[in-house]
């Protein structure tokens, strides 16, 4: 499987506005001793062909600006970000609409109301990549449409209905027909299930594993959920304050956790069956601020319950400390201590 | 059923929905109905004056009366019926455009050009709007065609500040990033995507602009920077007839002034319904 | 139910809402009870009635609701009669609630610490300083560091999870008999929401409370809670004892809703969905059993006369005439 998408040391700054005694969130065009937020401090990975890579993260670590990073929707401060081979990073995101990429990268977003234009008939919500990106035009764009509708088991009477006449399981198909009607090859899922009832989410996770194997689509699939990650993702990144602190096999990761944080998200998730529940691993507190991370440190060290002295004066490394899984810890659990 | 159909079978349920639209919309058609073939249904001739029959109170002969130079009353309010809808509607159309596209692009890119066109419409807000209606009719001429474009020009701050709030509101939403992603170039986003999510709230301005319109080209008119004699026109009738009032010709000036105030209370009640048919929300 | 050590109890609770689109029968001859001591969790999906039921036990239901039946007893006085000021008394004092999206549940123009004082004052006759003293101690309780400064700062000025403490703090300031949880940690991130559970789990048991946690998460209601009530659309489906009600769902939803939980599965062609949607509560011909039309348990029988309440265990009661 080759490489289709290709991150290294990828970083979204946005500059911070001190004057005044208040702090504005600017964007960073203007040179100055100024602080800056590091939305995303530094994200290294790839997505293969087919590959379904999950991103699991609490609010704030930067899941949300990564992706949309990757989408093309976001300039990023610096870094790299090639896709088939071709360097798209220094690309603007304005001027991406014109790159004969655009198609290639689409997105699923998480709220299904709040992404669909309650003008557009769900027809039209569908029809507009193909008719701006494609051309597609008459009979042809019929087709695709309800081939699309089709493919997300939305029925076709729907698709004269407006978002408001919807329901949210129908509205989170045609936020996904709307995303592959252009057949991408990257598909970017912004927490797609977190605001739908458990029975539609159901529905929702089988369909997209469904069209994975179809149609050999890869995902980035973005969720605080590990659960979900779990289901549908073949290998998991783990984000904390804008860095990955952990990137393995989905079903490992879940098992064995490396870092202490992951340990703590996955203990921290309610569990039906007793017998799944982990010994919980609790951090209290909040992340610190994005605002001028110390870069000499370990920046989960303030609420690790394993913090050692070493932890406060060396940032760690992405170490690969076991096949394919990497964590960014002096110390990762279960790996025996130096 | 079309999407056509359906359209036309929800214009029909608002407009009858609510018996207080339902009046607007008859009352408004008539008001547009007048105004098309008021001239034609005229009595008598607006501007045939004839003194000897001057300041005759309302009868069977005149059923509004006769002002000082013997002209009938009705066939004047009649006629002035065009011109002033004409007056008004022009010049809101020029401030709808004009007013909604700058606000827009100012609500969508923001930065330094939103901050310098705001200033300015702040300039422009800080004058007391009718003065500064006068001031440009005064300084460009006394002509119809200048009290539209004042009036167009005064009414500018309003539609750009409602287009800028209503675009900035939207702009970071989902649906936005979701139509950049399908290829979408910054102009087509915001003149298919925001701008028609913006319409309800604009189209109520714009209809209760068009009373303000009306009243504010009568305005002009009143003293005597607008339309002039022997024009046919609400507000140089209401002028003419005020100093009558008390001489106990209350005709001349009441009549030119129910019609002003039926058609500005028919746009404002025709404002929230026009705004129930342009929603897509409110379909059921 | 004619459960004597009922703290509260609800009986055959109707709940209609008149709206522009039709008369929503939102909760459907809703009865069970809950003993002193306990956490009971109500679990449900969206439209299945569980914040309705919140709202109404707590008074502060929407102007347009109409109550057309049942009763709601709290220390054997049924709250749907007491007048404003008498139920005023009650929620607050002895009934707490706690709400979902708790930087916005709190006023933004004042700061917490007094929004606390002003809740203890309202309730007990405290004096200002004593108030105060009061609000302090309870910022201590639920694990805030540095109370002293917390107390002067806005909720703009609270991160999400701190926002629930101050909420908590607020609602348990009074020593309540009962605390009313409608979704409470929904929208805060995973590892807060441990934490705010811990928290809420931990006071409970020190103060001896009674709690009932609204929540959409069966797996949370699964870790939490003593004793289920499962809700579908306006009507109680299943009530058990939570090890009884995974071990042995009876109801076929409540066999459904576990099966389509991620959690447990581990693989995705295990993962169950729930067919079909909820019913649109506007319609004049629901169903008596208004889960019957997703129901692959369907029978003759379900369409005619009402569900009907069946014990099927110790505790453990099913609204189903073929339960499983």
């Amino acid at each position: 499987m080759s490489s289709l998408l290709e991150v290294s040391d990828l970083k979204k700054f946005y500059k911070v506005d001190r004057s005044l005694g208040r702090e504005k969130i600017g964007s960073d065009n203007r040179r100055s001793r100024a602080s800056f937020l590091h939305a995303v401090d530094g994200v290294s990975f790839s997505v293969s062909e087919s590959e379904a890579v999950g991103l699991v993260g609490e609010s704030g670590c930067g899941k949300s600006t990564l992706s949309r990073l990757l989408a093309k929707l976001l300039d990023a401060t610096s870094g790299s970000v090639r896709f088939c081979g071709d360097e798209i990073g220094p690309i603007a995101a304005d001027s991406f609409t014109e790159n004969p990429y655009r198609s290639n990268i689409q997105m699923v977003f998480q709220d299904p109301i709040d992404s669909l234009n309650p003008r557009f008939s769900a027809f039209d919500v569908i029809a507009d990549p193909l008719r701006r990106l494609k051309h597609t035009k008459g009979q042809m764009l019929d087709s695709h449409v309800e081939a699309a509708a089709r493919a997300v088991g939305l029925p076709g009477e729907l698709l004269s209905r407006f978002p408001h006449q919807l329901s949210g399981g129908q509205l989170a198909r045609i936020g996904i027909a709307r995303a592959i009607s252009v057949n991408p090859k990257l598909l970017i899922l912004d927490e797609p299930t977190s605001s739908l009832d458990v029975s539609i989410q159901a529905i929702i996770l089988k369909l997209l594993d469904g069209l994975r194997r179809q149609t050999k689509i890869a995902y980035f699939f973005v969720s605080h959920d590990l659960n979900v990650v779990r289901l549908i993702c073949d290998r998991v990144l783990v984000m904390y304050l804008g860095i990955v602190v952990e990137a393995g096999p989905a079903d490992i990761i879940f098992r064995i956790p490396h870092h202490p944080y992951t340990k703590a998200l996955i203990s921290a998730i309610p569990q039906i069956d007793p017998e799944l529940r982990e010994i919980k691993l609790r951090v209290d507190g909040e992340p610190l601020s994005p605002i001028d991370v110390p870069q000499d440190r370990c920046r989960f060290a303030e609420r690790c319950p394993f913090v050692a002295s070493k932890c406060r004066l060396e940032r760690p490394p992405m170490r690969e400390v076991e096949p394919a899984h990497w964590v960014a810890c002096h110390f990762p659990l279960g790996i025996g201590r130096d | 059923m079309t999407a056509s159909t359906r359209y036309t079978r929800h214009s029909f349920y608002v407009l009858t929905e609510n018996s207080l639209t339902l009046v607007s919309v008859v009352l408004f058609s008539i008001i547009l109905l007048l105004a098309i073939i008021g001239p034609t249904i005229a009595p008598y001739d607006p501007l045939t004056t004839n003194t000897a029959s001057s300041l005759m109170p309302p009868s069977a002969l005149h059923w509004f009366g006769t002002d000082q130079l013997g002209r009938d009353i009705c066939s004047r309010v009649l006629v002035a019926t065009r011109l002033d809808l004409v007056i008004a509607a022009s010049a809101v159309s020029i401030s709808f455009v004009i007013g909604s596209l700058l606000g827009a692009i100012c609500g969508y890119y923001e930065g330094f050009l939103d901050w310098l066109i705001g200033r300015g419409i702040d300039v422009m807000m800080a004058f007391p709007l009718f003065v500064l209606a006068m001031a440009l009719v005064a300084a460009l001429g006394n002509t119809v065609v200048n009290i539209v474009y004042a009036t167009a020009i005064i009414n500018i701050p309003f539609y750009f500040r409602l287009a800028r709030a209503e675009i900035n509101v939207r702009r970071h939403s989902g649906y936005v990033e979701a139509a950049r992603l399908s290829g979408n170039s910054n102009a087509r986003i915001i003149l298919t995507y925001l701008l028609p999510n913006a319409l309800p709230t604009l189209v109520v301005q714009i209809s209760i602009n068009m009373g303000w319109a009306i009243l504010n080209a009568a305005g002009l008119s009143f003293i005597g920077l607008g339309v002039r004699p022997p024009t046919a026109e609400w507000g140089i009738m209401v002028a003419q007839g005020a100093v009558l009032v008390i001489g106990g010709q209350w005709w001349v000036a009441l009549f030119p002034g129910l019609a002003l105030m039926i058609v500005v209370f028919c746009f404002n009640l025709l404002g929230d319904a026009l705004r129930d048919i342009v929603d897509p929300r409110r379909r059921t | 139910m004619g459960n004597a050590q009922a703290l509260l109890a609800i009986d055959n609770l109707s709940v209609e809402f008149r709206t522009r689109t039709g008369l929503v029968r939102a909760l459907d001859r809703v009865s069970f009870d809950v003993s002193a001591g306990e956490i009971i969790g109500v679990v449900g999906e969206s439209g299945s009635g569980k914040s309705v039921t919140a709202y109404t036990i707590a008074g502060i239901l929407d102007p347009s609701a109409h109550i057309t039946s049942g009763r709601i007893d709290f220390q054997s006085r049924d709250l749907l009669k007491l007048g404003g000021r008498a139920r005023r008394q009650i929620c607050g004092r002895q009934l707490s609630v706690i709400f979902q999206h708790p930087r916005i549940a709190l006023n933004q123009i004042r700061p917490v610490g007094l929004q606390i004082e002003d809740v203890v004052r309202a309730h007990t006759s405290l004096t200002r300083a004593e108030a105060q003293r009061r609000a302090f101690d309870m910022l201590e309780a639920v694990k805030i560091a540095d109370p002293q400064h917390c107390m002067q700062l806005y909720p703009f000025q609270l991160s999400g999870g701190m926002c629930q403490r101050i909420m908590i703090a607020m609602a348990l300031s009074c020593n309540p008999r009962l605390l009313l949880a409608d979704e409470p940690t929904t929208g805060l991130d995973v590892t807060t929401q441990a934490v705010i559970m811990d928290l809420i789990q931990e006071l409970g048991k020190k103060l001896g409370m009674t709690a009932i946690l609204i929540t959409h998460d069966l797996a949370l209601a699964a870790e939490r809670c003593d004793r289920i009530v499962v809700m579908h659309a306006g009507q109680v489906m299943e009530i058990a004892p939570t090890a009884e009600l995974f071990r042995n769902p009876m109801h076929p939803y409540t066999r459904r809703l576990g099966a389509a939980t991620p959690g447990p599965v581990s693989d995705i062609s295990e993962l169950d969905i729930v067919p079909g949607s909820v019913p649109d509560l506007r319609r004049q011909n629901l169903p008596p059993c208004r889960y019957a039309e997703r129901c692959e348990r369907r029978i003759k029988e379900c369409d005619i006369g009402p569900v009907p309440r069946v014990a099927v265990g110790r505790d453990h009661f099913v609204a189903c005439k073929r339960a499983l």
